[in-house]
């Protein structure tokens, strides 16, 4: 359904973040996309929904290919338009507009009134929690409602491909675990694609039907998450364990093994 | 005499509310002052008088071609204006509408002279007396006018997807770009409401005082009016409106006979330092939601 190929993104003319990144994402699925700080998974996610010409960056080589057709460097109203929407990172919620109006705000692009009704009721029964704050100010919600006010906001759109970035940001972990069961519901259900970015390895692992891990601006890991989990680099990198059990952080020395990560 | 005062103070406060308002929304969703609003005015009274005096069109008729001939300017303005500046600093795009300030300026004195016109009488001449107190028609009229247009656009603001989305823009650009909204869509939207409020405004003053190049200035009038109610907020334009309006016509009444007069310009501009000294953000500034 999304194909990234060789996907080379520069910042400000200057700033070389993407080199060469490859994925696939194919119908239905989700895929999680791993990686530290600053591995340019954001990036990656923005390089697809057009918002990095927000940020004056561009992809400078290789394509973005969504059902087919070549979408790299377009507007983003024009990829909202084929269907993929992307829930930013930090929630970015309409603070000052009420939640029934924030979830109205996504509908701009269509005209069925009766449909907008049924979707509503619908982000509603996937999270009852909105429901009851349907009038409240969004800036003024938890974290937590917050963040599924942007995934439903999301829904409203009926998408076709969800990029999801960071869910768990700043989440409790029971908050988290359900916003990720709520997530692979949504993928059952309405048979949406997810592309999700993660730094939770554990939770995005237990959800994803696919998962590549990044380093520096290129996959440099990739496979089902059984695959993954058994990787050791991946158990003691992401998931914090070690053959021996849990470790000392002060006797791991990341950069011995992680050099030959990085390229 | 200080029911007079009142009432006209109510009627320019709510021509100045109006004028601010447009204002408000431009500021709100591009984060920039347009300080070409009073030319948006002054071509609004200059269509509306060419149009009943010249082509002998009926009134309302007028009005009507006239706030669609100031939407057709504000989307015209900002497709070929702002549109092109998206993405560059801020006080860039202020310079900007300066310059188009003084270009419109410009090109309305070439098309139309520097002589005050006035408007021919359309509002009933006799004054209104309402429970002792005389005043003029068109005051009363301006008001009416005035508050009801404020009561729709909010109606607009609150209920229609159309105002839903622009609010959503003003409040986080990214996150409407991500769900889809042409952000370039709403600017041309912001920018046709703020030339019609203005046009609307200019029309009612140039009913009151005639039209001439100085009516512009109250473009600048309006900067003590926002200031006041707080730059990104629309309860405050309106408030901030009559608030500066009383002011300026009790001043008007009851302390220029006193100093010799001329002390009513200067008050609104007096409020205008007090305000930024003791209060920057105004009376009704943004308010900063911080989850604790």
């Amino acid at each position: 359904m999304l194909e990234l190929n060789n996907v080379e993104v520069i910042y400000d003319r200057v700033v070389l973040v993407l080199k060469g990144l490859s994925l696939k994402v194919p119908p239905h699925s989700i895929v999680a996309l791993l990686g530290a700080n600053g591995a340019g998974k954001t990036t990656t996610l923005k390089a697809i929904s057009g918002l990095l010409q927000v940020e004056r960056g561009k992809v400078t080589d290789g394509q973005v290919i969504f059902q087919g057709e070549d979408i790299t460097n377009w507007d983003p109203e024009k990829v909202s338009r084929k269907g993929i929407f992307h829930v930013l990172e930090g929630r970015h919620v309409f603070e000052h507009l009420t939640v029934e109006e924030n979830l109205l705000a996504a509908t701009c692009l269509r005209r069925d009134r009766q449909g907008i009704k049924e979707d509503l009721e619908k982000v509603y029964s996937y999270f009852p929690r909105l429901k009851e704050l349907r009038r409240k100010i969004a800036g003024y919600l938890s974290g937590g409602e917050q963040q599924m006010l942007a995934i439903g906001r999301a829904l409203m759109s009926r998408p076709h491909l969800v990029l999801l970035d960071e869910p768990s940001l700043g989440l409790s972990p029971l908050l988290v675990s359900e916003i990720f069961h709520i997530v692979k519901e949504i993928n059952r259900r309405e048979r949406t694609t997810i592309l999700v970015v993660e730094q939770n390895a554990r939770v995005a692992l237990s959800v994803a039907d696919y998962a590549y891990v990044m380093e520096n601006g290129r996959i440099v890991l990739e496979g089902e998450p059984e695959k993954l989990r058994e990787n050791e680099d991946v158990r003691e990198f992401y998931l914090g364990l070690t053959p021996e059990g849990r470790k000392s952080y002060r006797e791991v020395k990341h950069y011995k093994r992680r050099k030959r990560w990085l390229s | 005499m200080f029911w007079q005062l009142l009432l006209t103070g109510l009627a320019i406060g709510s021509i100045y509310a109006l004028v601010a308002l447009g204002f408000v929304l431009i500021y709100k969703a591009s984060g920039c002052l347009n300080f070409a609003q009073g030319e948006f005015l002054l071509l609004g009274a200059y269509v509306a008088l060419t149009l009943v005096t010249t082509y002998k069109v009926p009134f309302l008729p007028a009005v009507i071609l006239t706030l669609a001939v100031a939407a057709l300017a504000g989307l015209v303005v900002e497709r070929l204006v702002l549109r092109p500046l998206i993405g560059e600093p801020v006080i860039s795009v202020i310079m900007v509408t300066l310059g188009l300030s003084a270009l419109m300026r410009g090109i309305f004195q070439a098309l139309w002279g520097t002589d005050t016109r006035v408007f021919p009488p359309i509002f009933p001449q006799e004054p209104v007396s309402l429970g002792g107190v005389s005043v003029s028609a068109v005051y009363l009229w301006s008001l009416g006018l005035a508050v009801l247009l404020l009561l729709l656009l909010s109606l607009f603001f609150k209920f229609t997807t159309t105002g839903i989305v622009m609010r959503a823009v003003a409040d986080d650009q990214q996150a409407a770009l991500s769900v889809g909204i042409s952000v370039k869509r709403v600017f041309g939207i912001t920018w046709a409401i703020a030339a019609v409020v203005a046009a609307v405004g200019g029309i009612l003053l140039g009913n009151i005082n005639g039209v001439n190049a100085s009516l512009a200035s109250l473009g600048l009038k309006v900067l003590p009016v926002v200031i006041l109610g707080g730059l990104e907020s629309v309860p405050g334009a309106v408030v901030g409106g009559f608030v500066i309006g009383l002011i300026e016509s009790f001043v008007g009444g009851y302390l220029d006979p006193l100093v010799g007069g001329g002390l009513r310009e200067v008050v609104p501009f007096v409020i205008l330092l007090l305000v930024l000294l003791v209060r920057p953000y105004g009376l009704f500034g943004e308010e900063i939601i911080e989850r604790v």
